[in-house]
């Protein structure tokens, strides 16, 4: 518990280190942000009526501590494109977000960890060559080429699924596949290489020599050893899945946050994309807090080596 | 006499492989080739994508911006190879000048993020404390966004043209270059002739870049290797949300974006891109797999 204590007080640089590198990146862009807000047609009397109002007259590092101030408790500004708080929007994206991430992990392990098995088990066989060589490909596979191809074949030729997001859990399963594709190939082959490396240990030898069957083995004693990188590396795909969500989201117009962030850029609505960036990224440290914790609770040699 | 000779290289052989340390990177090269032929394969068809970018004026049957507005969207046939597209311009002649842009954004962010990333982990690692306290928590900090929306976020600041986009990837891969680079350093720093180096009054600055960094090169190729399609990847991701390459500018990213319309009409203008990306990205994560099992025996898979 110490440890972890450790671990969640260590983060609190870190969050304030994303906090300013997001806020100072998103200032230094040349020119009066509220005049950009306007747009052509305005007057002076509109601009410093605007940008009293913003706070944009006051020094950078008060704004710093008011944005950091708001943002504890949950006040991430206002957008400037739809006048709404952002933390109300983000929130309306979050369930779709989530429902989208849970759904690819979901189809990630489950995947990855059934063929990453047989893999291991059928060794250097056929099967194992097909299954590590097709993880690979979905590795290398661009997030958007595996939502195009399955919005191709499924949706537009098959016709089994919706083209996009409806609201159903049907529509949510193609963008689920194509996010949780890449993870699948990584879960799979982590999967494959531990349980290998924990199938060489002694005591596998041993349950083996009591009689256990193979399967029992790799069930009951092997698998359990060999799931710890891969429930750390799973963790720390988050990052990246969060980013592929941008895409996913894009292709199967599902209005969560990567989308939020998307047309953020495109509207230049600066606080929404502020506040965006700064959620995920807290979704990120959390997730990864989590693993250290799930690690520790998993593997009891972590905490003693502290 | 022959016989006891051949019985010395043999034991000599076993010998060095044994110590292992004392292949050079040319001879774990070649021993790469010899045992994993799938990496070999890829070097030489990333040398071939290499090569057809450099001499795409050359190859491409049709100029980059040539327009044939009777030959719209065409199916790929013996004329166009792979289509036309809405404009009439010849994709197989668009991809081959696409690709120029595609594999230079590849490459050139990654070695200018190794580049930071080798002068940030060897800083840190040598001078540890306080610099490396600094350093390691702009690395979590840049390791913590992720990564597409990082580079988002540059594009948003910078404002979306190519050479922004070079900036933006080259600010995203640099930190896991200087954790590795760091960690390598804080063991190395402890050995015997970074000592003697220390003691004979050589600077800092030249232990650290003659005596410790020779010692990294091997992890820096790896990391180098598949640092490459991260960053084929991000740009042509970005490219494909639109915040990337602008037109008239082509990368493969960018004309799947415009592909994208024609999806369920003309599927081959995205996804004939789509495909040049993947075996890309696939030959350079086989080459860099390969690079790791046979430079690099501490690195984890």
């Amino acid at each position: 518990m110490k440890y972890f204590l450790k671990r969640v007080i260590g983060t609190i640089p870190v969050l304030l280190g994303v906090v300013l590198l997001i806020f100072v990146m998103l200032r230094i862009i040349p020119g009066n942000p509220v005049v950009i807000l306007l747009g052509e047609h305005y007057d002076q009397a509109t601009i410093d009526r605007l940008t009293d109002l913003m706070g944009y007259d006051q020094p950078i590092l008060l704004q710093f501590v008011n944005y950091v101030k708001g943002a504890l408790v949950g006040d991430l500004g206002v957008s400037y494109k739809y006048s709404r708080p952002v933390t109300e929007m983000i929130m309306e994206a979050l369930p779709y977000t989530i429902r989208l991430a849970l759904m690819a992990v979901v189809f990630a392990w489950g995947l990855g960890l059934i063929t990453g098995i047989i893999a291991a088990v059928k060794k250097n066989n056929f099967i194992d060559r097909m299954f590590m060589g097709v993880s690979l490909l979905g590795v290398s596979m661009p997030i958007f080429m595996t939502s195009l191809l399955l919005q191709y074949i499924f949706a537009f030729k098959l016709g089994w699924l919706p083209m996009t997001e409806e609201g159903t859990f049907a529509s949510m399963i193609l963008p689920a596949i194509a996010l949780g594709w890449n993870s699948a190939g990584s879960v799979a082959r982590m999967t494959r290489s531990s349980l290998i490396e924990v199938m060489q240990a002694d005591y596998i030898d041993t349950a083996r020599a009591k009689g256990l069957r193979k399967g029992a083995v790799i069930i009951g004693h092997a698998l359990k050893n060999s799931l710890l990188p891969v429930v750390t590396m799973m963790a720390l795909q988050l990052s990246s899945m969060l980013s592929g969500a941008v895409i996913t989201e894009s292709v199967f117009a599902i209005p969560g946050i990567g989308r939020l962030a998307t047309t953020a850029i495109n509207n230049r609505d600066m606080p929404v994309l502020q506040g965006t960036v700064l959620f995920t990224t807290v979704i990120v440290i959390a997730g990864n807090l989590l693993a250290d914790f799930l690690y520790s609770v998993l593997d009891p040699r972590i905490r003693k080596g502290d | 006499m022959f016989e006891h000779e051949d019985k010395n290289m043999a034991l000599n052989e076993d010998l060095q492989s044994q110590i292992g340390e004392r292949d050079g990177i040319r001879d774990k090269l070649k021993r790469m080739c010899r045992e994993n032929p799938l990496a070999a394969v890829s070097a030489v068809v990333i040398a071939i994508i290499i090569l057809m970018a450099i001499f795409a004026p050359v190859i491409a049957p049709y100029g980059e911006a040539e327009q044939d507005l009777i030959n719209r969207l065409q199916a790929p046939s013996a004329e166009h190879w792979l289509g036309t597209d809405e404009l009439g311009r010849d994709l197989f002649s668009r991809m081959l000048y696409g690709s120029r842009l595609s594999i230079t954004i590849g490459i050139l962010p990654s070695l200018i993020s190794l580049t930071i990333g080798v002068v940030a982990g060897l800083a840190a690692g040598y001078f540890g404390g306080w610099v490396d306290y600094v350093i390691m928590r702009v690395a979590d900090v840049m390791l913590s966004i992720p990564s597409l929306i990082l580079a988002m976020v540059v594009m948003y600041t910078l404002g979306t043209s190519t050479v922004n986009l070079f900036i933006a990837l080259s600010m995203t891969g640099w930190s896991s270059v200087a954790r590795v680079v760091r960690s390598q350093t804080l063991s190395i720093k402890q050995s015997e002739y970074v000592e003697a180096a220390r003691s004979i009054g050589v600077g800092r600055w030249k232990i650290m870049f003659r005596h410790i960094l020779p010692n990294c090169i091997p992890s820096l190729i790896v990391l180098f290797t598949l640092n490459v399609p991260s960053a084929i990847l991000s740009e042509s991701s970005l490219s494909f949300l639109g915040i990337g390459v602008k037109v008239p500018a082509a990368s493969w990213g960018l004309i799947v974006n415009q592909g994208r319309q024609f999806l369920f009409t003309q599927p081959w203008l995205c996804l004939a891109p789509c495909v040049a990306i993947m075996i890309v990205v696939l030959a350079f994560n086989f080459l860099g797999d390969g690079l790791r099992d046979a430079l690099d025996p501490y690195m984890q898979r």
